[in-house]
């Protein structure tokens, strides 16, 4: 057994628990002041609540209670029979009830997480005081436009490859390894991040099993997929949005981002709203300037009473 | 009527054999509608299929696996037919209302194992809009119990694109070999619907011709 990892600045949740989502049990960590107003943090696709080890402590130390939970099938949260974006929807429900009733609170939500906020945002506005979307802005579906018949080609590939996961993950476990090994596996898909931080997540966000450690994301979910919806839908929502809104993008291109550019979203921006953009930056700004994120957010949120 | 227990990831699926193969025609597989499961006997409009007839009862319905918590898409389920084909092999497949939507998704997923796929009327036929859906977040009661009261409220409002279903036709033209894979027996016909009906490679036969079809 290894002596747990430390991370310069990363701080362990001050509370630990789990909410009952019809069922399925979602881990929820909590930093700061369990009296002071709510900040919902909402991550992303195949991150987990621990990602925001550093971040949240300096939101916290703002005066907010901060509290984020692992989406299911992700983190600490229970792998489950199915997952889909409106499961996500109806899990954060889940918690924003358990944390705050049907009072408003501040919101930010990261990737994925910022566009299941969008859409919340939209079907249950009363939940939100202010909202915070970083780079979760949609615009369009990954990958170029095609001409029709090259769409069902690129479908055809992307459903075959599907079913062939489908039919291996029914006895499917994640592949173990060491810490530097795993951090090396995310750092393809994390190429931006030091690996010193990419180490002290497997700490935070795998298991250790006698042969190794294995990140405890469920094995039968996949990035990607396909289905009739389309990411900008999320987007559309923006425009009606009636509490403060910071929208943040950034221009550095790599394998997790959605390469969103502000002249594409501008419009749906709502009236109460601004967008920031960081050419240099990646799509993990957060982690990549964690400190200078914090200070824009705090300054956006303004005085938490 | 034998049942097989089927594994798709986490969750257990029934498939019946409704009745067995006397010649060594190719089986017909029938897909219920959304709420239903796999009849007990023979449909009376199937008869006339000369290969063994099997039943598959989706997840959350009939005998299939209730899930915790729901989650439920179209997409999903195509896994669940996919299993069966693994299991059958080449089938025609008869799919009612919800069933049939998976019929053409399965038959651009599954082109060769696909071997003709009839869409008629039933529970669940129509999903969603055609378009942006507005979110919606209810909670309901979770009793466990078959048919999942969330697969009742997902699966009937998930988005029905004619753009996206129209994709799936071209996908089993474009691999099956067969001149029209795709057969719409269905007289109600949501938008999506209409729009593969009109699309090439796609019949509209009555039932009891397209069975003769996928025959032959």
């Amino acid at each position: 057994m290894e002596p747990p990892r430390t991370f310069p600045g990363a701080v362990s949740p001050d509370r630990h628990y789990r909410v009952n989502a019809d069922g399925v049990g979602i881990a929820v960590n909590e930093w700061g002041d369990e009296e002071a107003p709510v900040l919902m943090l909402v991550h992303g696709g195949a991150d987990f609540s621990r990602t925001f080890d550093v971040f949240a402590p300096m939101l916290a130390a703002g005066g907010w209670r901060v509290v984020a939970w692992d989406h299911r099938g992700h983190g600490d949260s229970d792998h489950t029979h199915l997952y889909s974006f409106e499961a996500d929807l109806r899990d954060a429900v889940r918690v924003f009830d358990t944390v705050a009733g049907q009072q408003p609170v501040a919101v930010l939500g990261h990737s994925k997480g910022g566009s299941i906020m969008s859409s919340l945002a939209d079907a249950q506005p009363f939940r939100f005081r202010a909202f915070v979307n970083l780079d979760g802005i949609p615009y369009r579906r990954p990958g170029p436009d095609l001409p029709e018949f090259q769409r069902a080609d690129a479908l055809n590939t992307e459903v075959a490859s599907w079913l062939e996961h489908r039919r291996r993950s029914s006895n499917g476990s994640r592949k173990p390894g060491t810490i530097p090994e795993l951090a090396a596996r995310r750092a393809n898909v994390n190429p931006r991040l030091t690996r010193e931080w990419l180490e002290y997540l497997v700490t935070v966000g795998a298991r250790e099993d006698a042969d190794g450690w294995r990140w405890k994301l469920d094995p039968s979910m996949r990035m990607g997929g396909f289905g009739p919806w389309r990411p900008e839908w999320a987007l559309f929502r923006l425009a009606g949005l009636a509490v403060p809104f910071l929208g943040v993008l950034v221009g550095a291109e790599e394998p997790m981002g959605w390469g969103t550019k502000p002249h594409q979203v501008e419009k749906f921006i709502p009236r109460h709203g601004r967008l920031e953009y960081f050419e240099e930056l990646g799509h993990f700004i957060h982690i990549e300037q964690p400190r200078m994120v914090a200070d824009m957010v705090l300054d956006f949120l303004g005085d938490p009473a | 009527m034998s049942t097989v227990t089927l594994t798709h990831n986490r969750v257990s699926l029934a498939l019946h054999e409704l009745r067995p193969a006397s010649t060594s025609h190719r089986p017909l597989l029938l897909l219920h509608g959304l709420g239903e499961c796999t009849p007990a006997t023979v449909p009376d409009d199937l008869e006339s299929w000369a290969g063994a007839i099997w039943g598959l009862d989706f997840t959350g319905h009939g005998e299939s696996t209730i899930p915790v918590g729901g989650g439920y898409t179209a997409e999903v389920l195509i896994g669940d037919v996919d299993a069966a084909l693994n299991h059958l092999g080449e089938a025609t497949i008869i799919g009612r209302g919800l069933g049939g939507y998976l019929a053409l998704l399965a038959a651009g997923a599954r082109p060769r194992a696909v071997r003709g796929a009839i869409i008629t009327d039933g529970p669940g036929l129509s999903g969603g809009p055609n378009d942006a859906i507005a979110p919606q977040v209810v909670r309901l009661v979770d009793d466990r119990r078959a048919p999942d009261s969330y697969a009742l409220h997902e699966l009937s409002r998930d988005v029905r694109s004619a753009e996206y279903a129209v994709d799936f036709v071209r996908m089993a033209v474009a691999n099956s070999g067969l001149a029209e894979p795709i057969n719409v027996a269905a007289v109600f016909r949501p938008p999506w619907l209409d729009a593969v009906a009109a699309a090439p490679g796609v019949a509209s036969m009555c039932l009891a011709d397209a069975l003769d079809f996928y025959r032959a």
